[in-house]
């Protein structure tokens, strides 16, 4: 085998995943990142589920477009889904060695993040403002469900932090792509592919979080 | 990114041996924190037991250090205390660390024949996150009102501000959850090192039962703590925020309330999994050493294989027959129970195959053999009286009693342990150099399984009687009065059982400084872990192995005269 300990000892070695027919193409870091992916879905999972049980065994529920109003969300769900598409843009270029358009490409994806956080954060003092709390809820002077609010932040705000996570994260990989590091062939562009990989489960789960709590 | 795992040697103490990033010393560390809280659970065991024998009696010797305020008597919140914390930390801080992150951290990478984990520095984080939640718990034991009185079930609304005030029960949730963070970050290591770093020739069929039982554990640990860790994070809300996701309207003032209910499924959505977390490295490492030690291939390997994932798939969908006593549906109910039995047809190709492995076999009782065979034996016994738990008409009945105590002891914590014992005196030459002494671990195991299984049957007995779970003093009620001479004779089991693990302690720790040297292959198997040499070199293996045979060729005919093994890097002889 090529692998020796000589190779190894220095610290350099080439290849230690084996060229072998039953290994497959995926890169460690990408399974890696797909079943982060899928335990972060299954987190996502428990804290829908539990709104799904409270909503569904509560007396009063209100109905949610009329206290949390929907237009706003939509135009920043519309931003996330484009920084979906921007940051497919990003991996193409990284994929073709286009650093210039990689730059571009992930900095279109890091403004989508920010502006959507932006709008969360109007979104949650405005809300506040109106009486919606973590605690106790009130709509139009009338109180509601406690749960409506407590259920409303705790989502909204899991999948807040993971896209400010998001935003972090494209933000390191950005400065990478900066000093050419994803732009060299091979496979150097998989930590470009990585941080895709999970901003579009962020965007992904945005859907369903606004399906559930906005929507429906 | 290929030879990112790849690290030099370290030269400074610090990044050595404690935050080292090389999986034998990671795996070293899991050892000696999970035989710490063992030997922690282990005691506070002992005092519950101390409790239900005598009631209201001080704690002979060690009480009046323990409990000064009452002068050595277990007054019934610290009896709550004792109870809740011994099942958090023999789950979460023993077991857990002992056969996954001991046994998988040493076996993975050296059974598929891989110089390290694939994410080195991860796996440092796995073993700190999960020692950061040591700490949070054993700090909780200290802080005033105490540790958590809820059960290691942590159900509301025993768990909420409403009844636990103390910071016991947030702390306890915050040690939970960062346990669980730490087996997350092992798992998705685990299994992307299996599918990317095993030798060439090491096809999925040819990965030792170990591997198999870890890699799927570590599926069931990536997809189901996160539901704990919500449960968690809403738990730790209710108490520290006032929201109320588990707390009931009708122990609330004003405006609605959650549903205590709900914890029970985001608790058991990941509670029934992590039975099969623990149990299913058990049922691994047995397949290998029971085929090891009866020299003799491990019967129906694809079938074994397949009857565990079957079982990793199943467990994920019978978690409601933790609940039949809640009001659930009787439709849920009826499916519930239905999946849960449907679980027993894999337990008994597993069962069919380790009886059959050892058929005839040219039997080898070295003590992990012992080990293996008592696992077959405990988890036979936990695995018939799950029958009991399961039905629903029965369970209604023995629920909360110490019937399910003793099933859950025998299938999980006692199968767990023993293969955990076995696989430890199993790798302990090779990862230490030196053999642990056959004559103490024989009499260690004999000593062990005897007094567990008296304890526990006789827990049957008593829960069949209708003795509950969780009460402080039985002898308070008429109708269990009678029952005491049993509580005591388990109570005096229980302390043969408790000290005959100071053979395990003294054995472990003679032999590690001063235990007979021990050659390369002891055992005389072929897996790859034991064909490199010991002490083992920095890097495991000089060159990476090609894989030609599988992991259980014993006894080939077409062997030579006095040799019964092959290692798995040499091709068969044709006969």
């Amino acid at each position: 085998m090529s692998s020796t300990l000589q190779t190894a000892a220095d610290g350099h070695g080439e290849t230690l995943e084996p060229e072998d027919v039953n290994f497959g193409k995926a890169t460690g870091g990408k399974v890696a990142m797909w079943m982060f992916i899928a335990q972060d879905g299954m987190s996502f999972g428990g804290l829908l589920f539990a709104y799904g049980v409270l909503r569904s065994s509560a007396q009063e529920w209100p109905i949610p477009a009329e206290v949390l109003g929907i237009g706003l969300t939509a135009v920043a769900t519309f931003l996330l889904i484009c920084s979906s598409l921007s940051m497919v843009f990003a991996v193409l270029a990284a994929q073709e060695r286009n650093q210039a358009a990689l730059v571009r490409w992930l900095g279109v994806t890091i403004a989508g993040g920010a502006t959507f956080l932006g709008i969360q954060a109007y979104e949650y003092y405005h809300l506040v403002h109106n009486g919606v709390g973590f605690i106790t809820s009130s709509h139009n002077g009338e109180s509601i469900n406690n749960l409506f609010g407590t259920t409303f932040y705790a989502v909204t705000g899991f999948h807040g932090l993971h896209v400010l996570s998001g935003v972090i994260y494209l933000t390191i990989i950005f400065r990478g792509a900066q000093k050419g590091k994803y732009t060299q062939g091979g496979t150097s562009y998989s930590p470009v592919e990585l941080v895709g990989l999970f901003w579009h489960f962020v965007d992904l789960v945005w859907i369903l979080v606004f399906t559930f709590i906005y929507l429906l | 990114m290929s030879g990112d795992h790849i690290h030099a040697e370290p030269t400074n103490f610090f990044r050595k041996h404690v935050f080292s990033v090389d999986h034998k010393v990671i795996a070293k560390q899991f050892l000696w924190f999970g035989l710490v809280w063992l030997g922690i659970g282990g005691i506070m065991a002992m005092l519950i037991r101390w409790q239900l024998a005598n009631p209201g009696d001080p704690v002979p010797v060690i009480g009046s250090f323990l409990f000064p305020r009452t002068g050595g008597v277990i007054d019934p919140a610290t009896y709550n205390t004792l109870f809740t914390m011994h099942g958090t930390i023999m789950i979460f801080l023993g077991l857990t660390p002992l056969i996954i992150g001991c046994v998988g951290n040493w076996a993975i990478p050296l059974m598929i024949g891989a110089r390290d984990m694939i994410f080195p520095l991860l796996n440092c984080l796995s073993f700190w996150t999960v020692f950061a939640g040591g700490c949070v718990g054993f700090y909780s034991l200290f802080v005033p009102l105490g540790a958590t009185e809820a059960g290691w079930t942590g159900y509301p609304t025993l768990s909420t501000t409403v009844n636990g005030l103390g910071s016991g029960e947030t702390l306890w949730a915050i040690a939970v959850f960062l346990i669980g963070a730490s087996s997350i970050m092992g798992g998705i290591n685990y299994m992307t090192t299996v599918i990317r770093l095993r030798a060439p020739g090491m096809t999925w069929g040819r990965l030792p039962l170990t591997v198999w039982g870890l890699f799927l554990t570590s599926a069931l640990n990536v997809l189901f703590i996160p539901v704990i860790g919500s449960a968690m994070l809403l738990l730790i809300m209710d108490r520290v925020f006032g929201t109320t996701f588990f707390v009931p309207a009708s122990i609330m003032q004003g405006g609605g309330g959650g549903d205590p209910i709900l914890y029970q499924h985001l608790f058991w959505i990941f509670g029934h999994p992590e039975v099969y977390i623990l149990i299913l490295p058990a049922w691994g490492i047995i397949g290998d050493l029971l085929s090891f030690f009866a020299r003799k291939p491990a019967f129906g390997y694809r079938a074994q294989v397949g009857a565990m994932t079957a079982v990793t798939v199943l467990s994920a969908v019978v978690y409601g027959h933790h609940m039949f006593t809640t009001g659930l549906s009787a439709m849920l109910g009826e499916s519930f129970m239905l999946l849960t039995m449907i679980i027993s047809v894999p337990a008994e190709i597993l069962f069919f195959s380790w009886l059959h492995t050892i058929w005839r076999g040219n039997i080898r009782f070295t003590v992990p053999m012992l080990w293996s065979v008592g696992v077959i034996f405990v988890f036979g016994l936990g695995g018939l009286t799950g029958i009991y738990c399961a039905t629903i008409g029965t369970d209604i009945f023995l629920h909360d009693t110490y019937f399910i105590v003793g099933h859950f002891h025998l299938t999980m914590a006692a199968s767990a342990l023993f293969a955990a014992f076995g696989a430890i005196v199993f790798f302990f030459p090779k990862m230490f150099g030196r053999m642990m002494s056959p004559l103490l671990g024989k009499l260690h195991f004999w000593l062990t399984i005897i007094p567990l299984v008296s304890v526990f049957c006789m827990m049957f007995v008593m829960g069949y009687a209708g003795m509950p779970r969780r009460y402080y003093d039985h002898t308070s009620m008429e109708f269990l009065a009678s029952l005491q001479h049993m509580n005591k004779a388990a109570t005096h089991m229980a302390f043969l059982l408790g000290s005959a693990q100071l053979i395990f302690v003294f054995n472990f720790i003679k032999s590690r400084w001063f235990g007979k040297p021990a050659s390369t292959n002891p055992w005389e198997v072929g897996t790859l872990d034991w064909q490199t040499e010991t002490p083992l070199p920095h890097y495991n293996f000089k060159d990476i192995p090609t894989v030609v045979t599988g992991p259980h060729e014993f006894s080939h005919p077409a062997l030579p005269e006095g040799r019964d093994w092959i290692s798995m890097t040499e091709e068969l002889p044709s006969a």
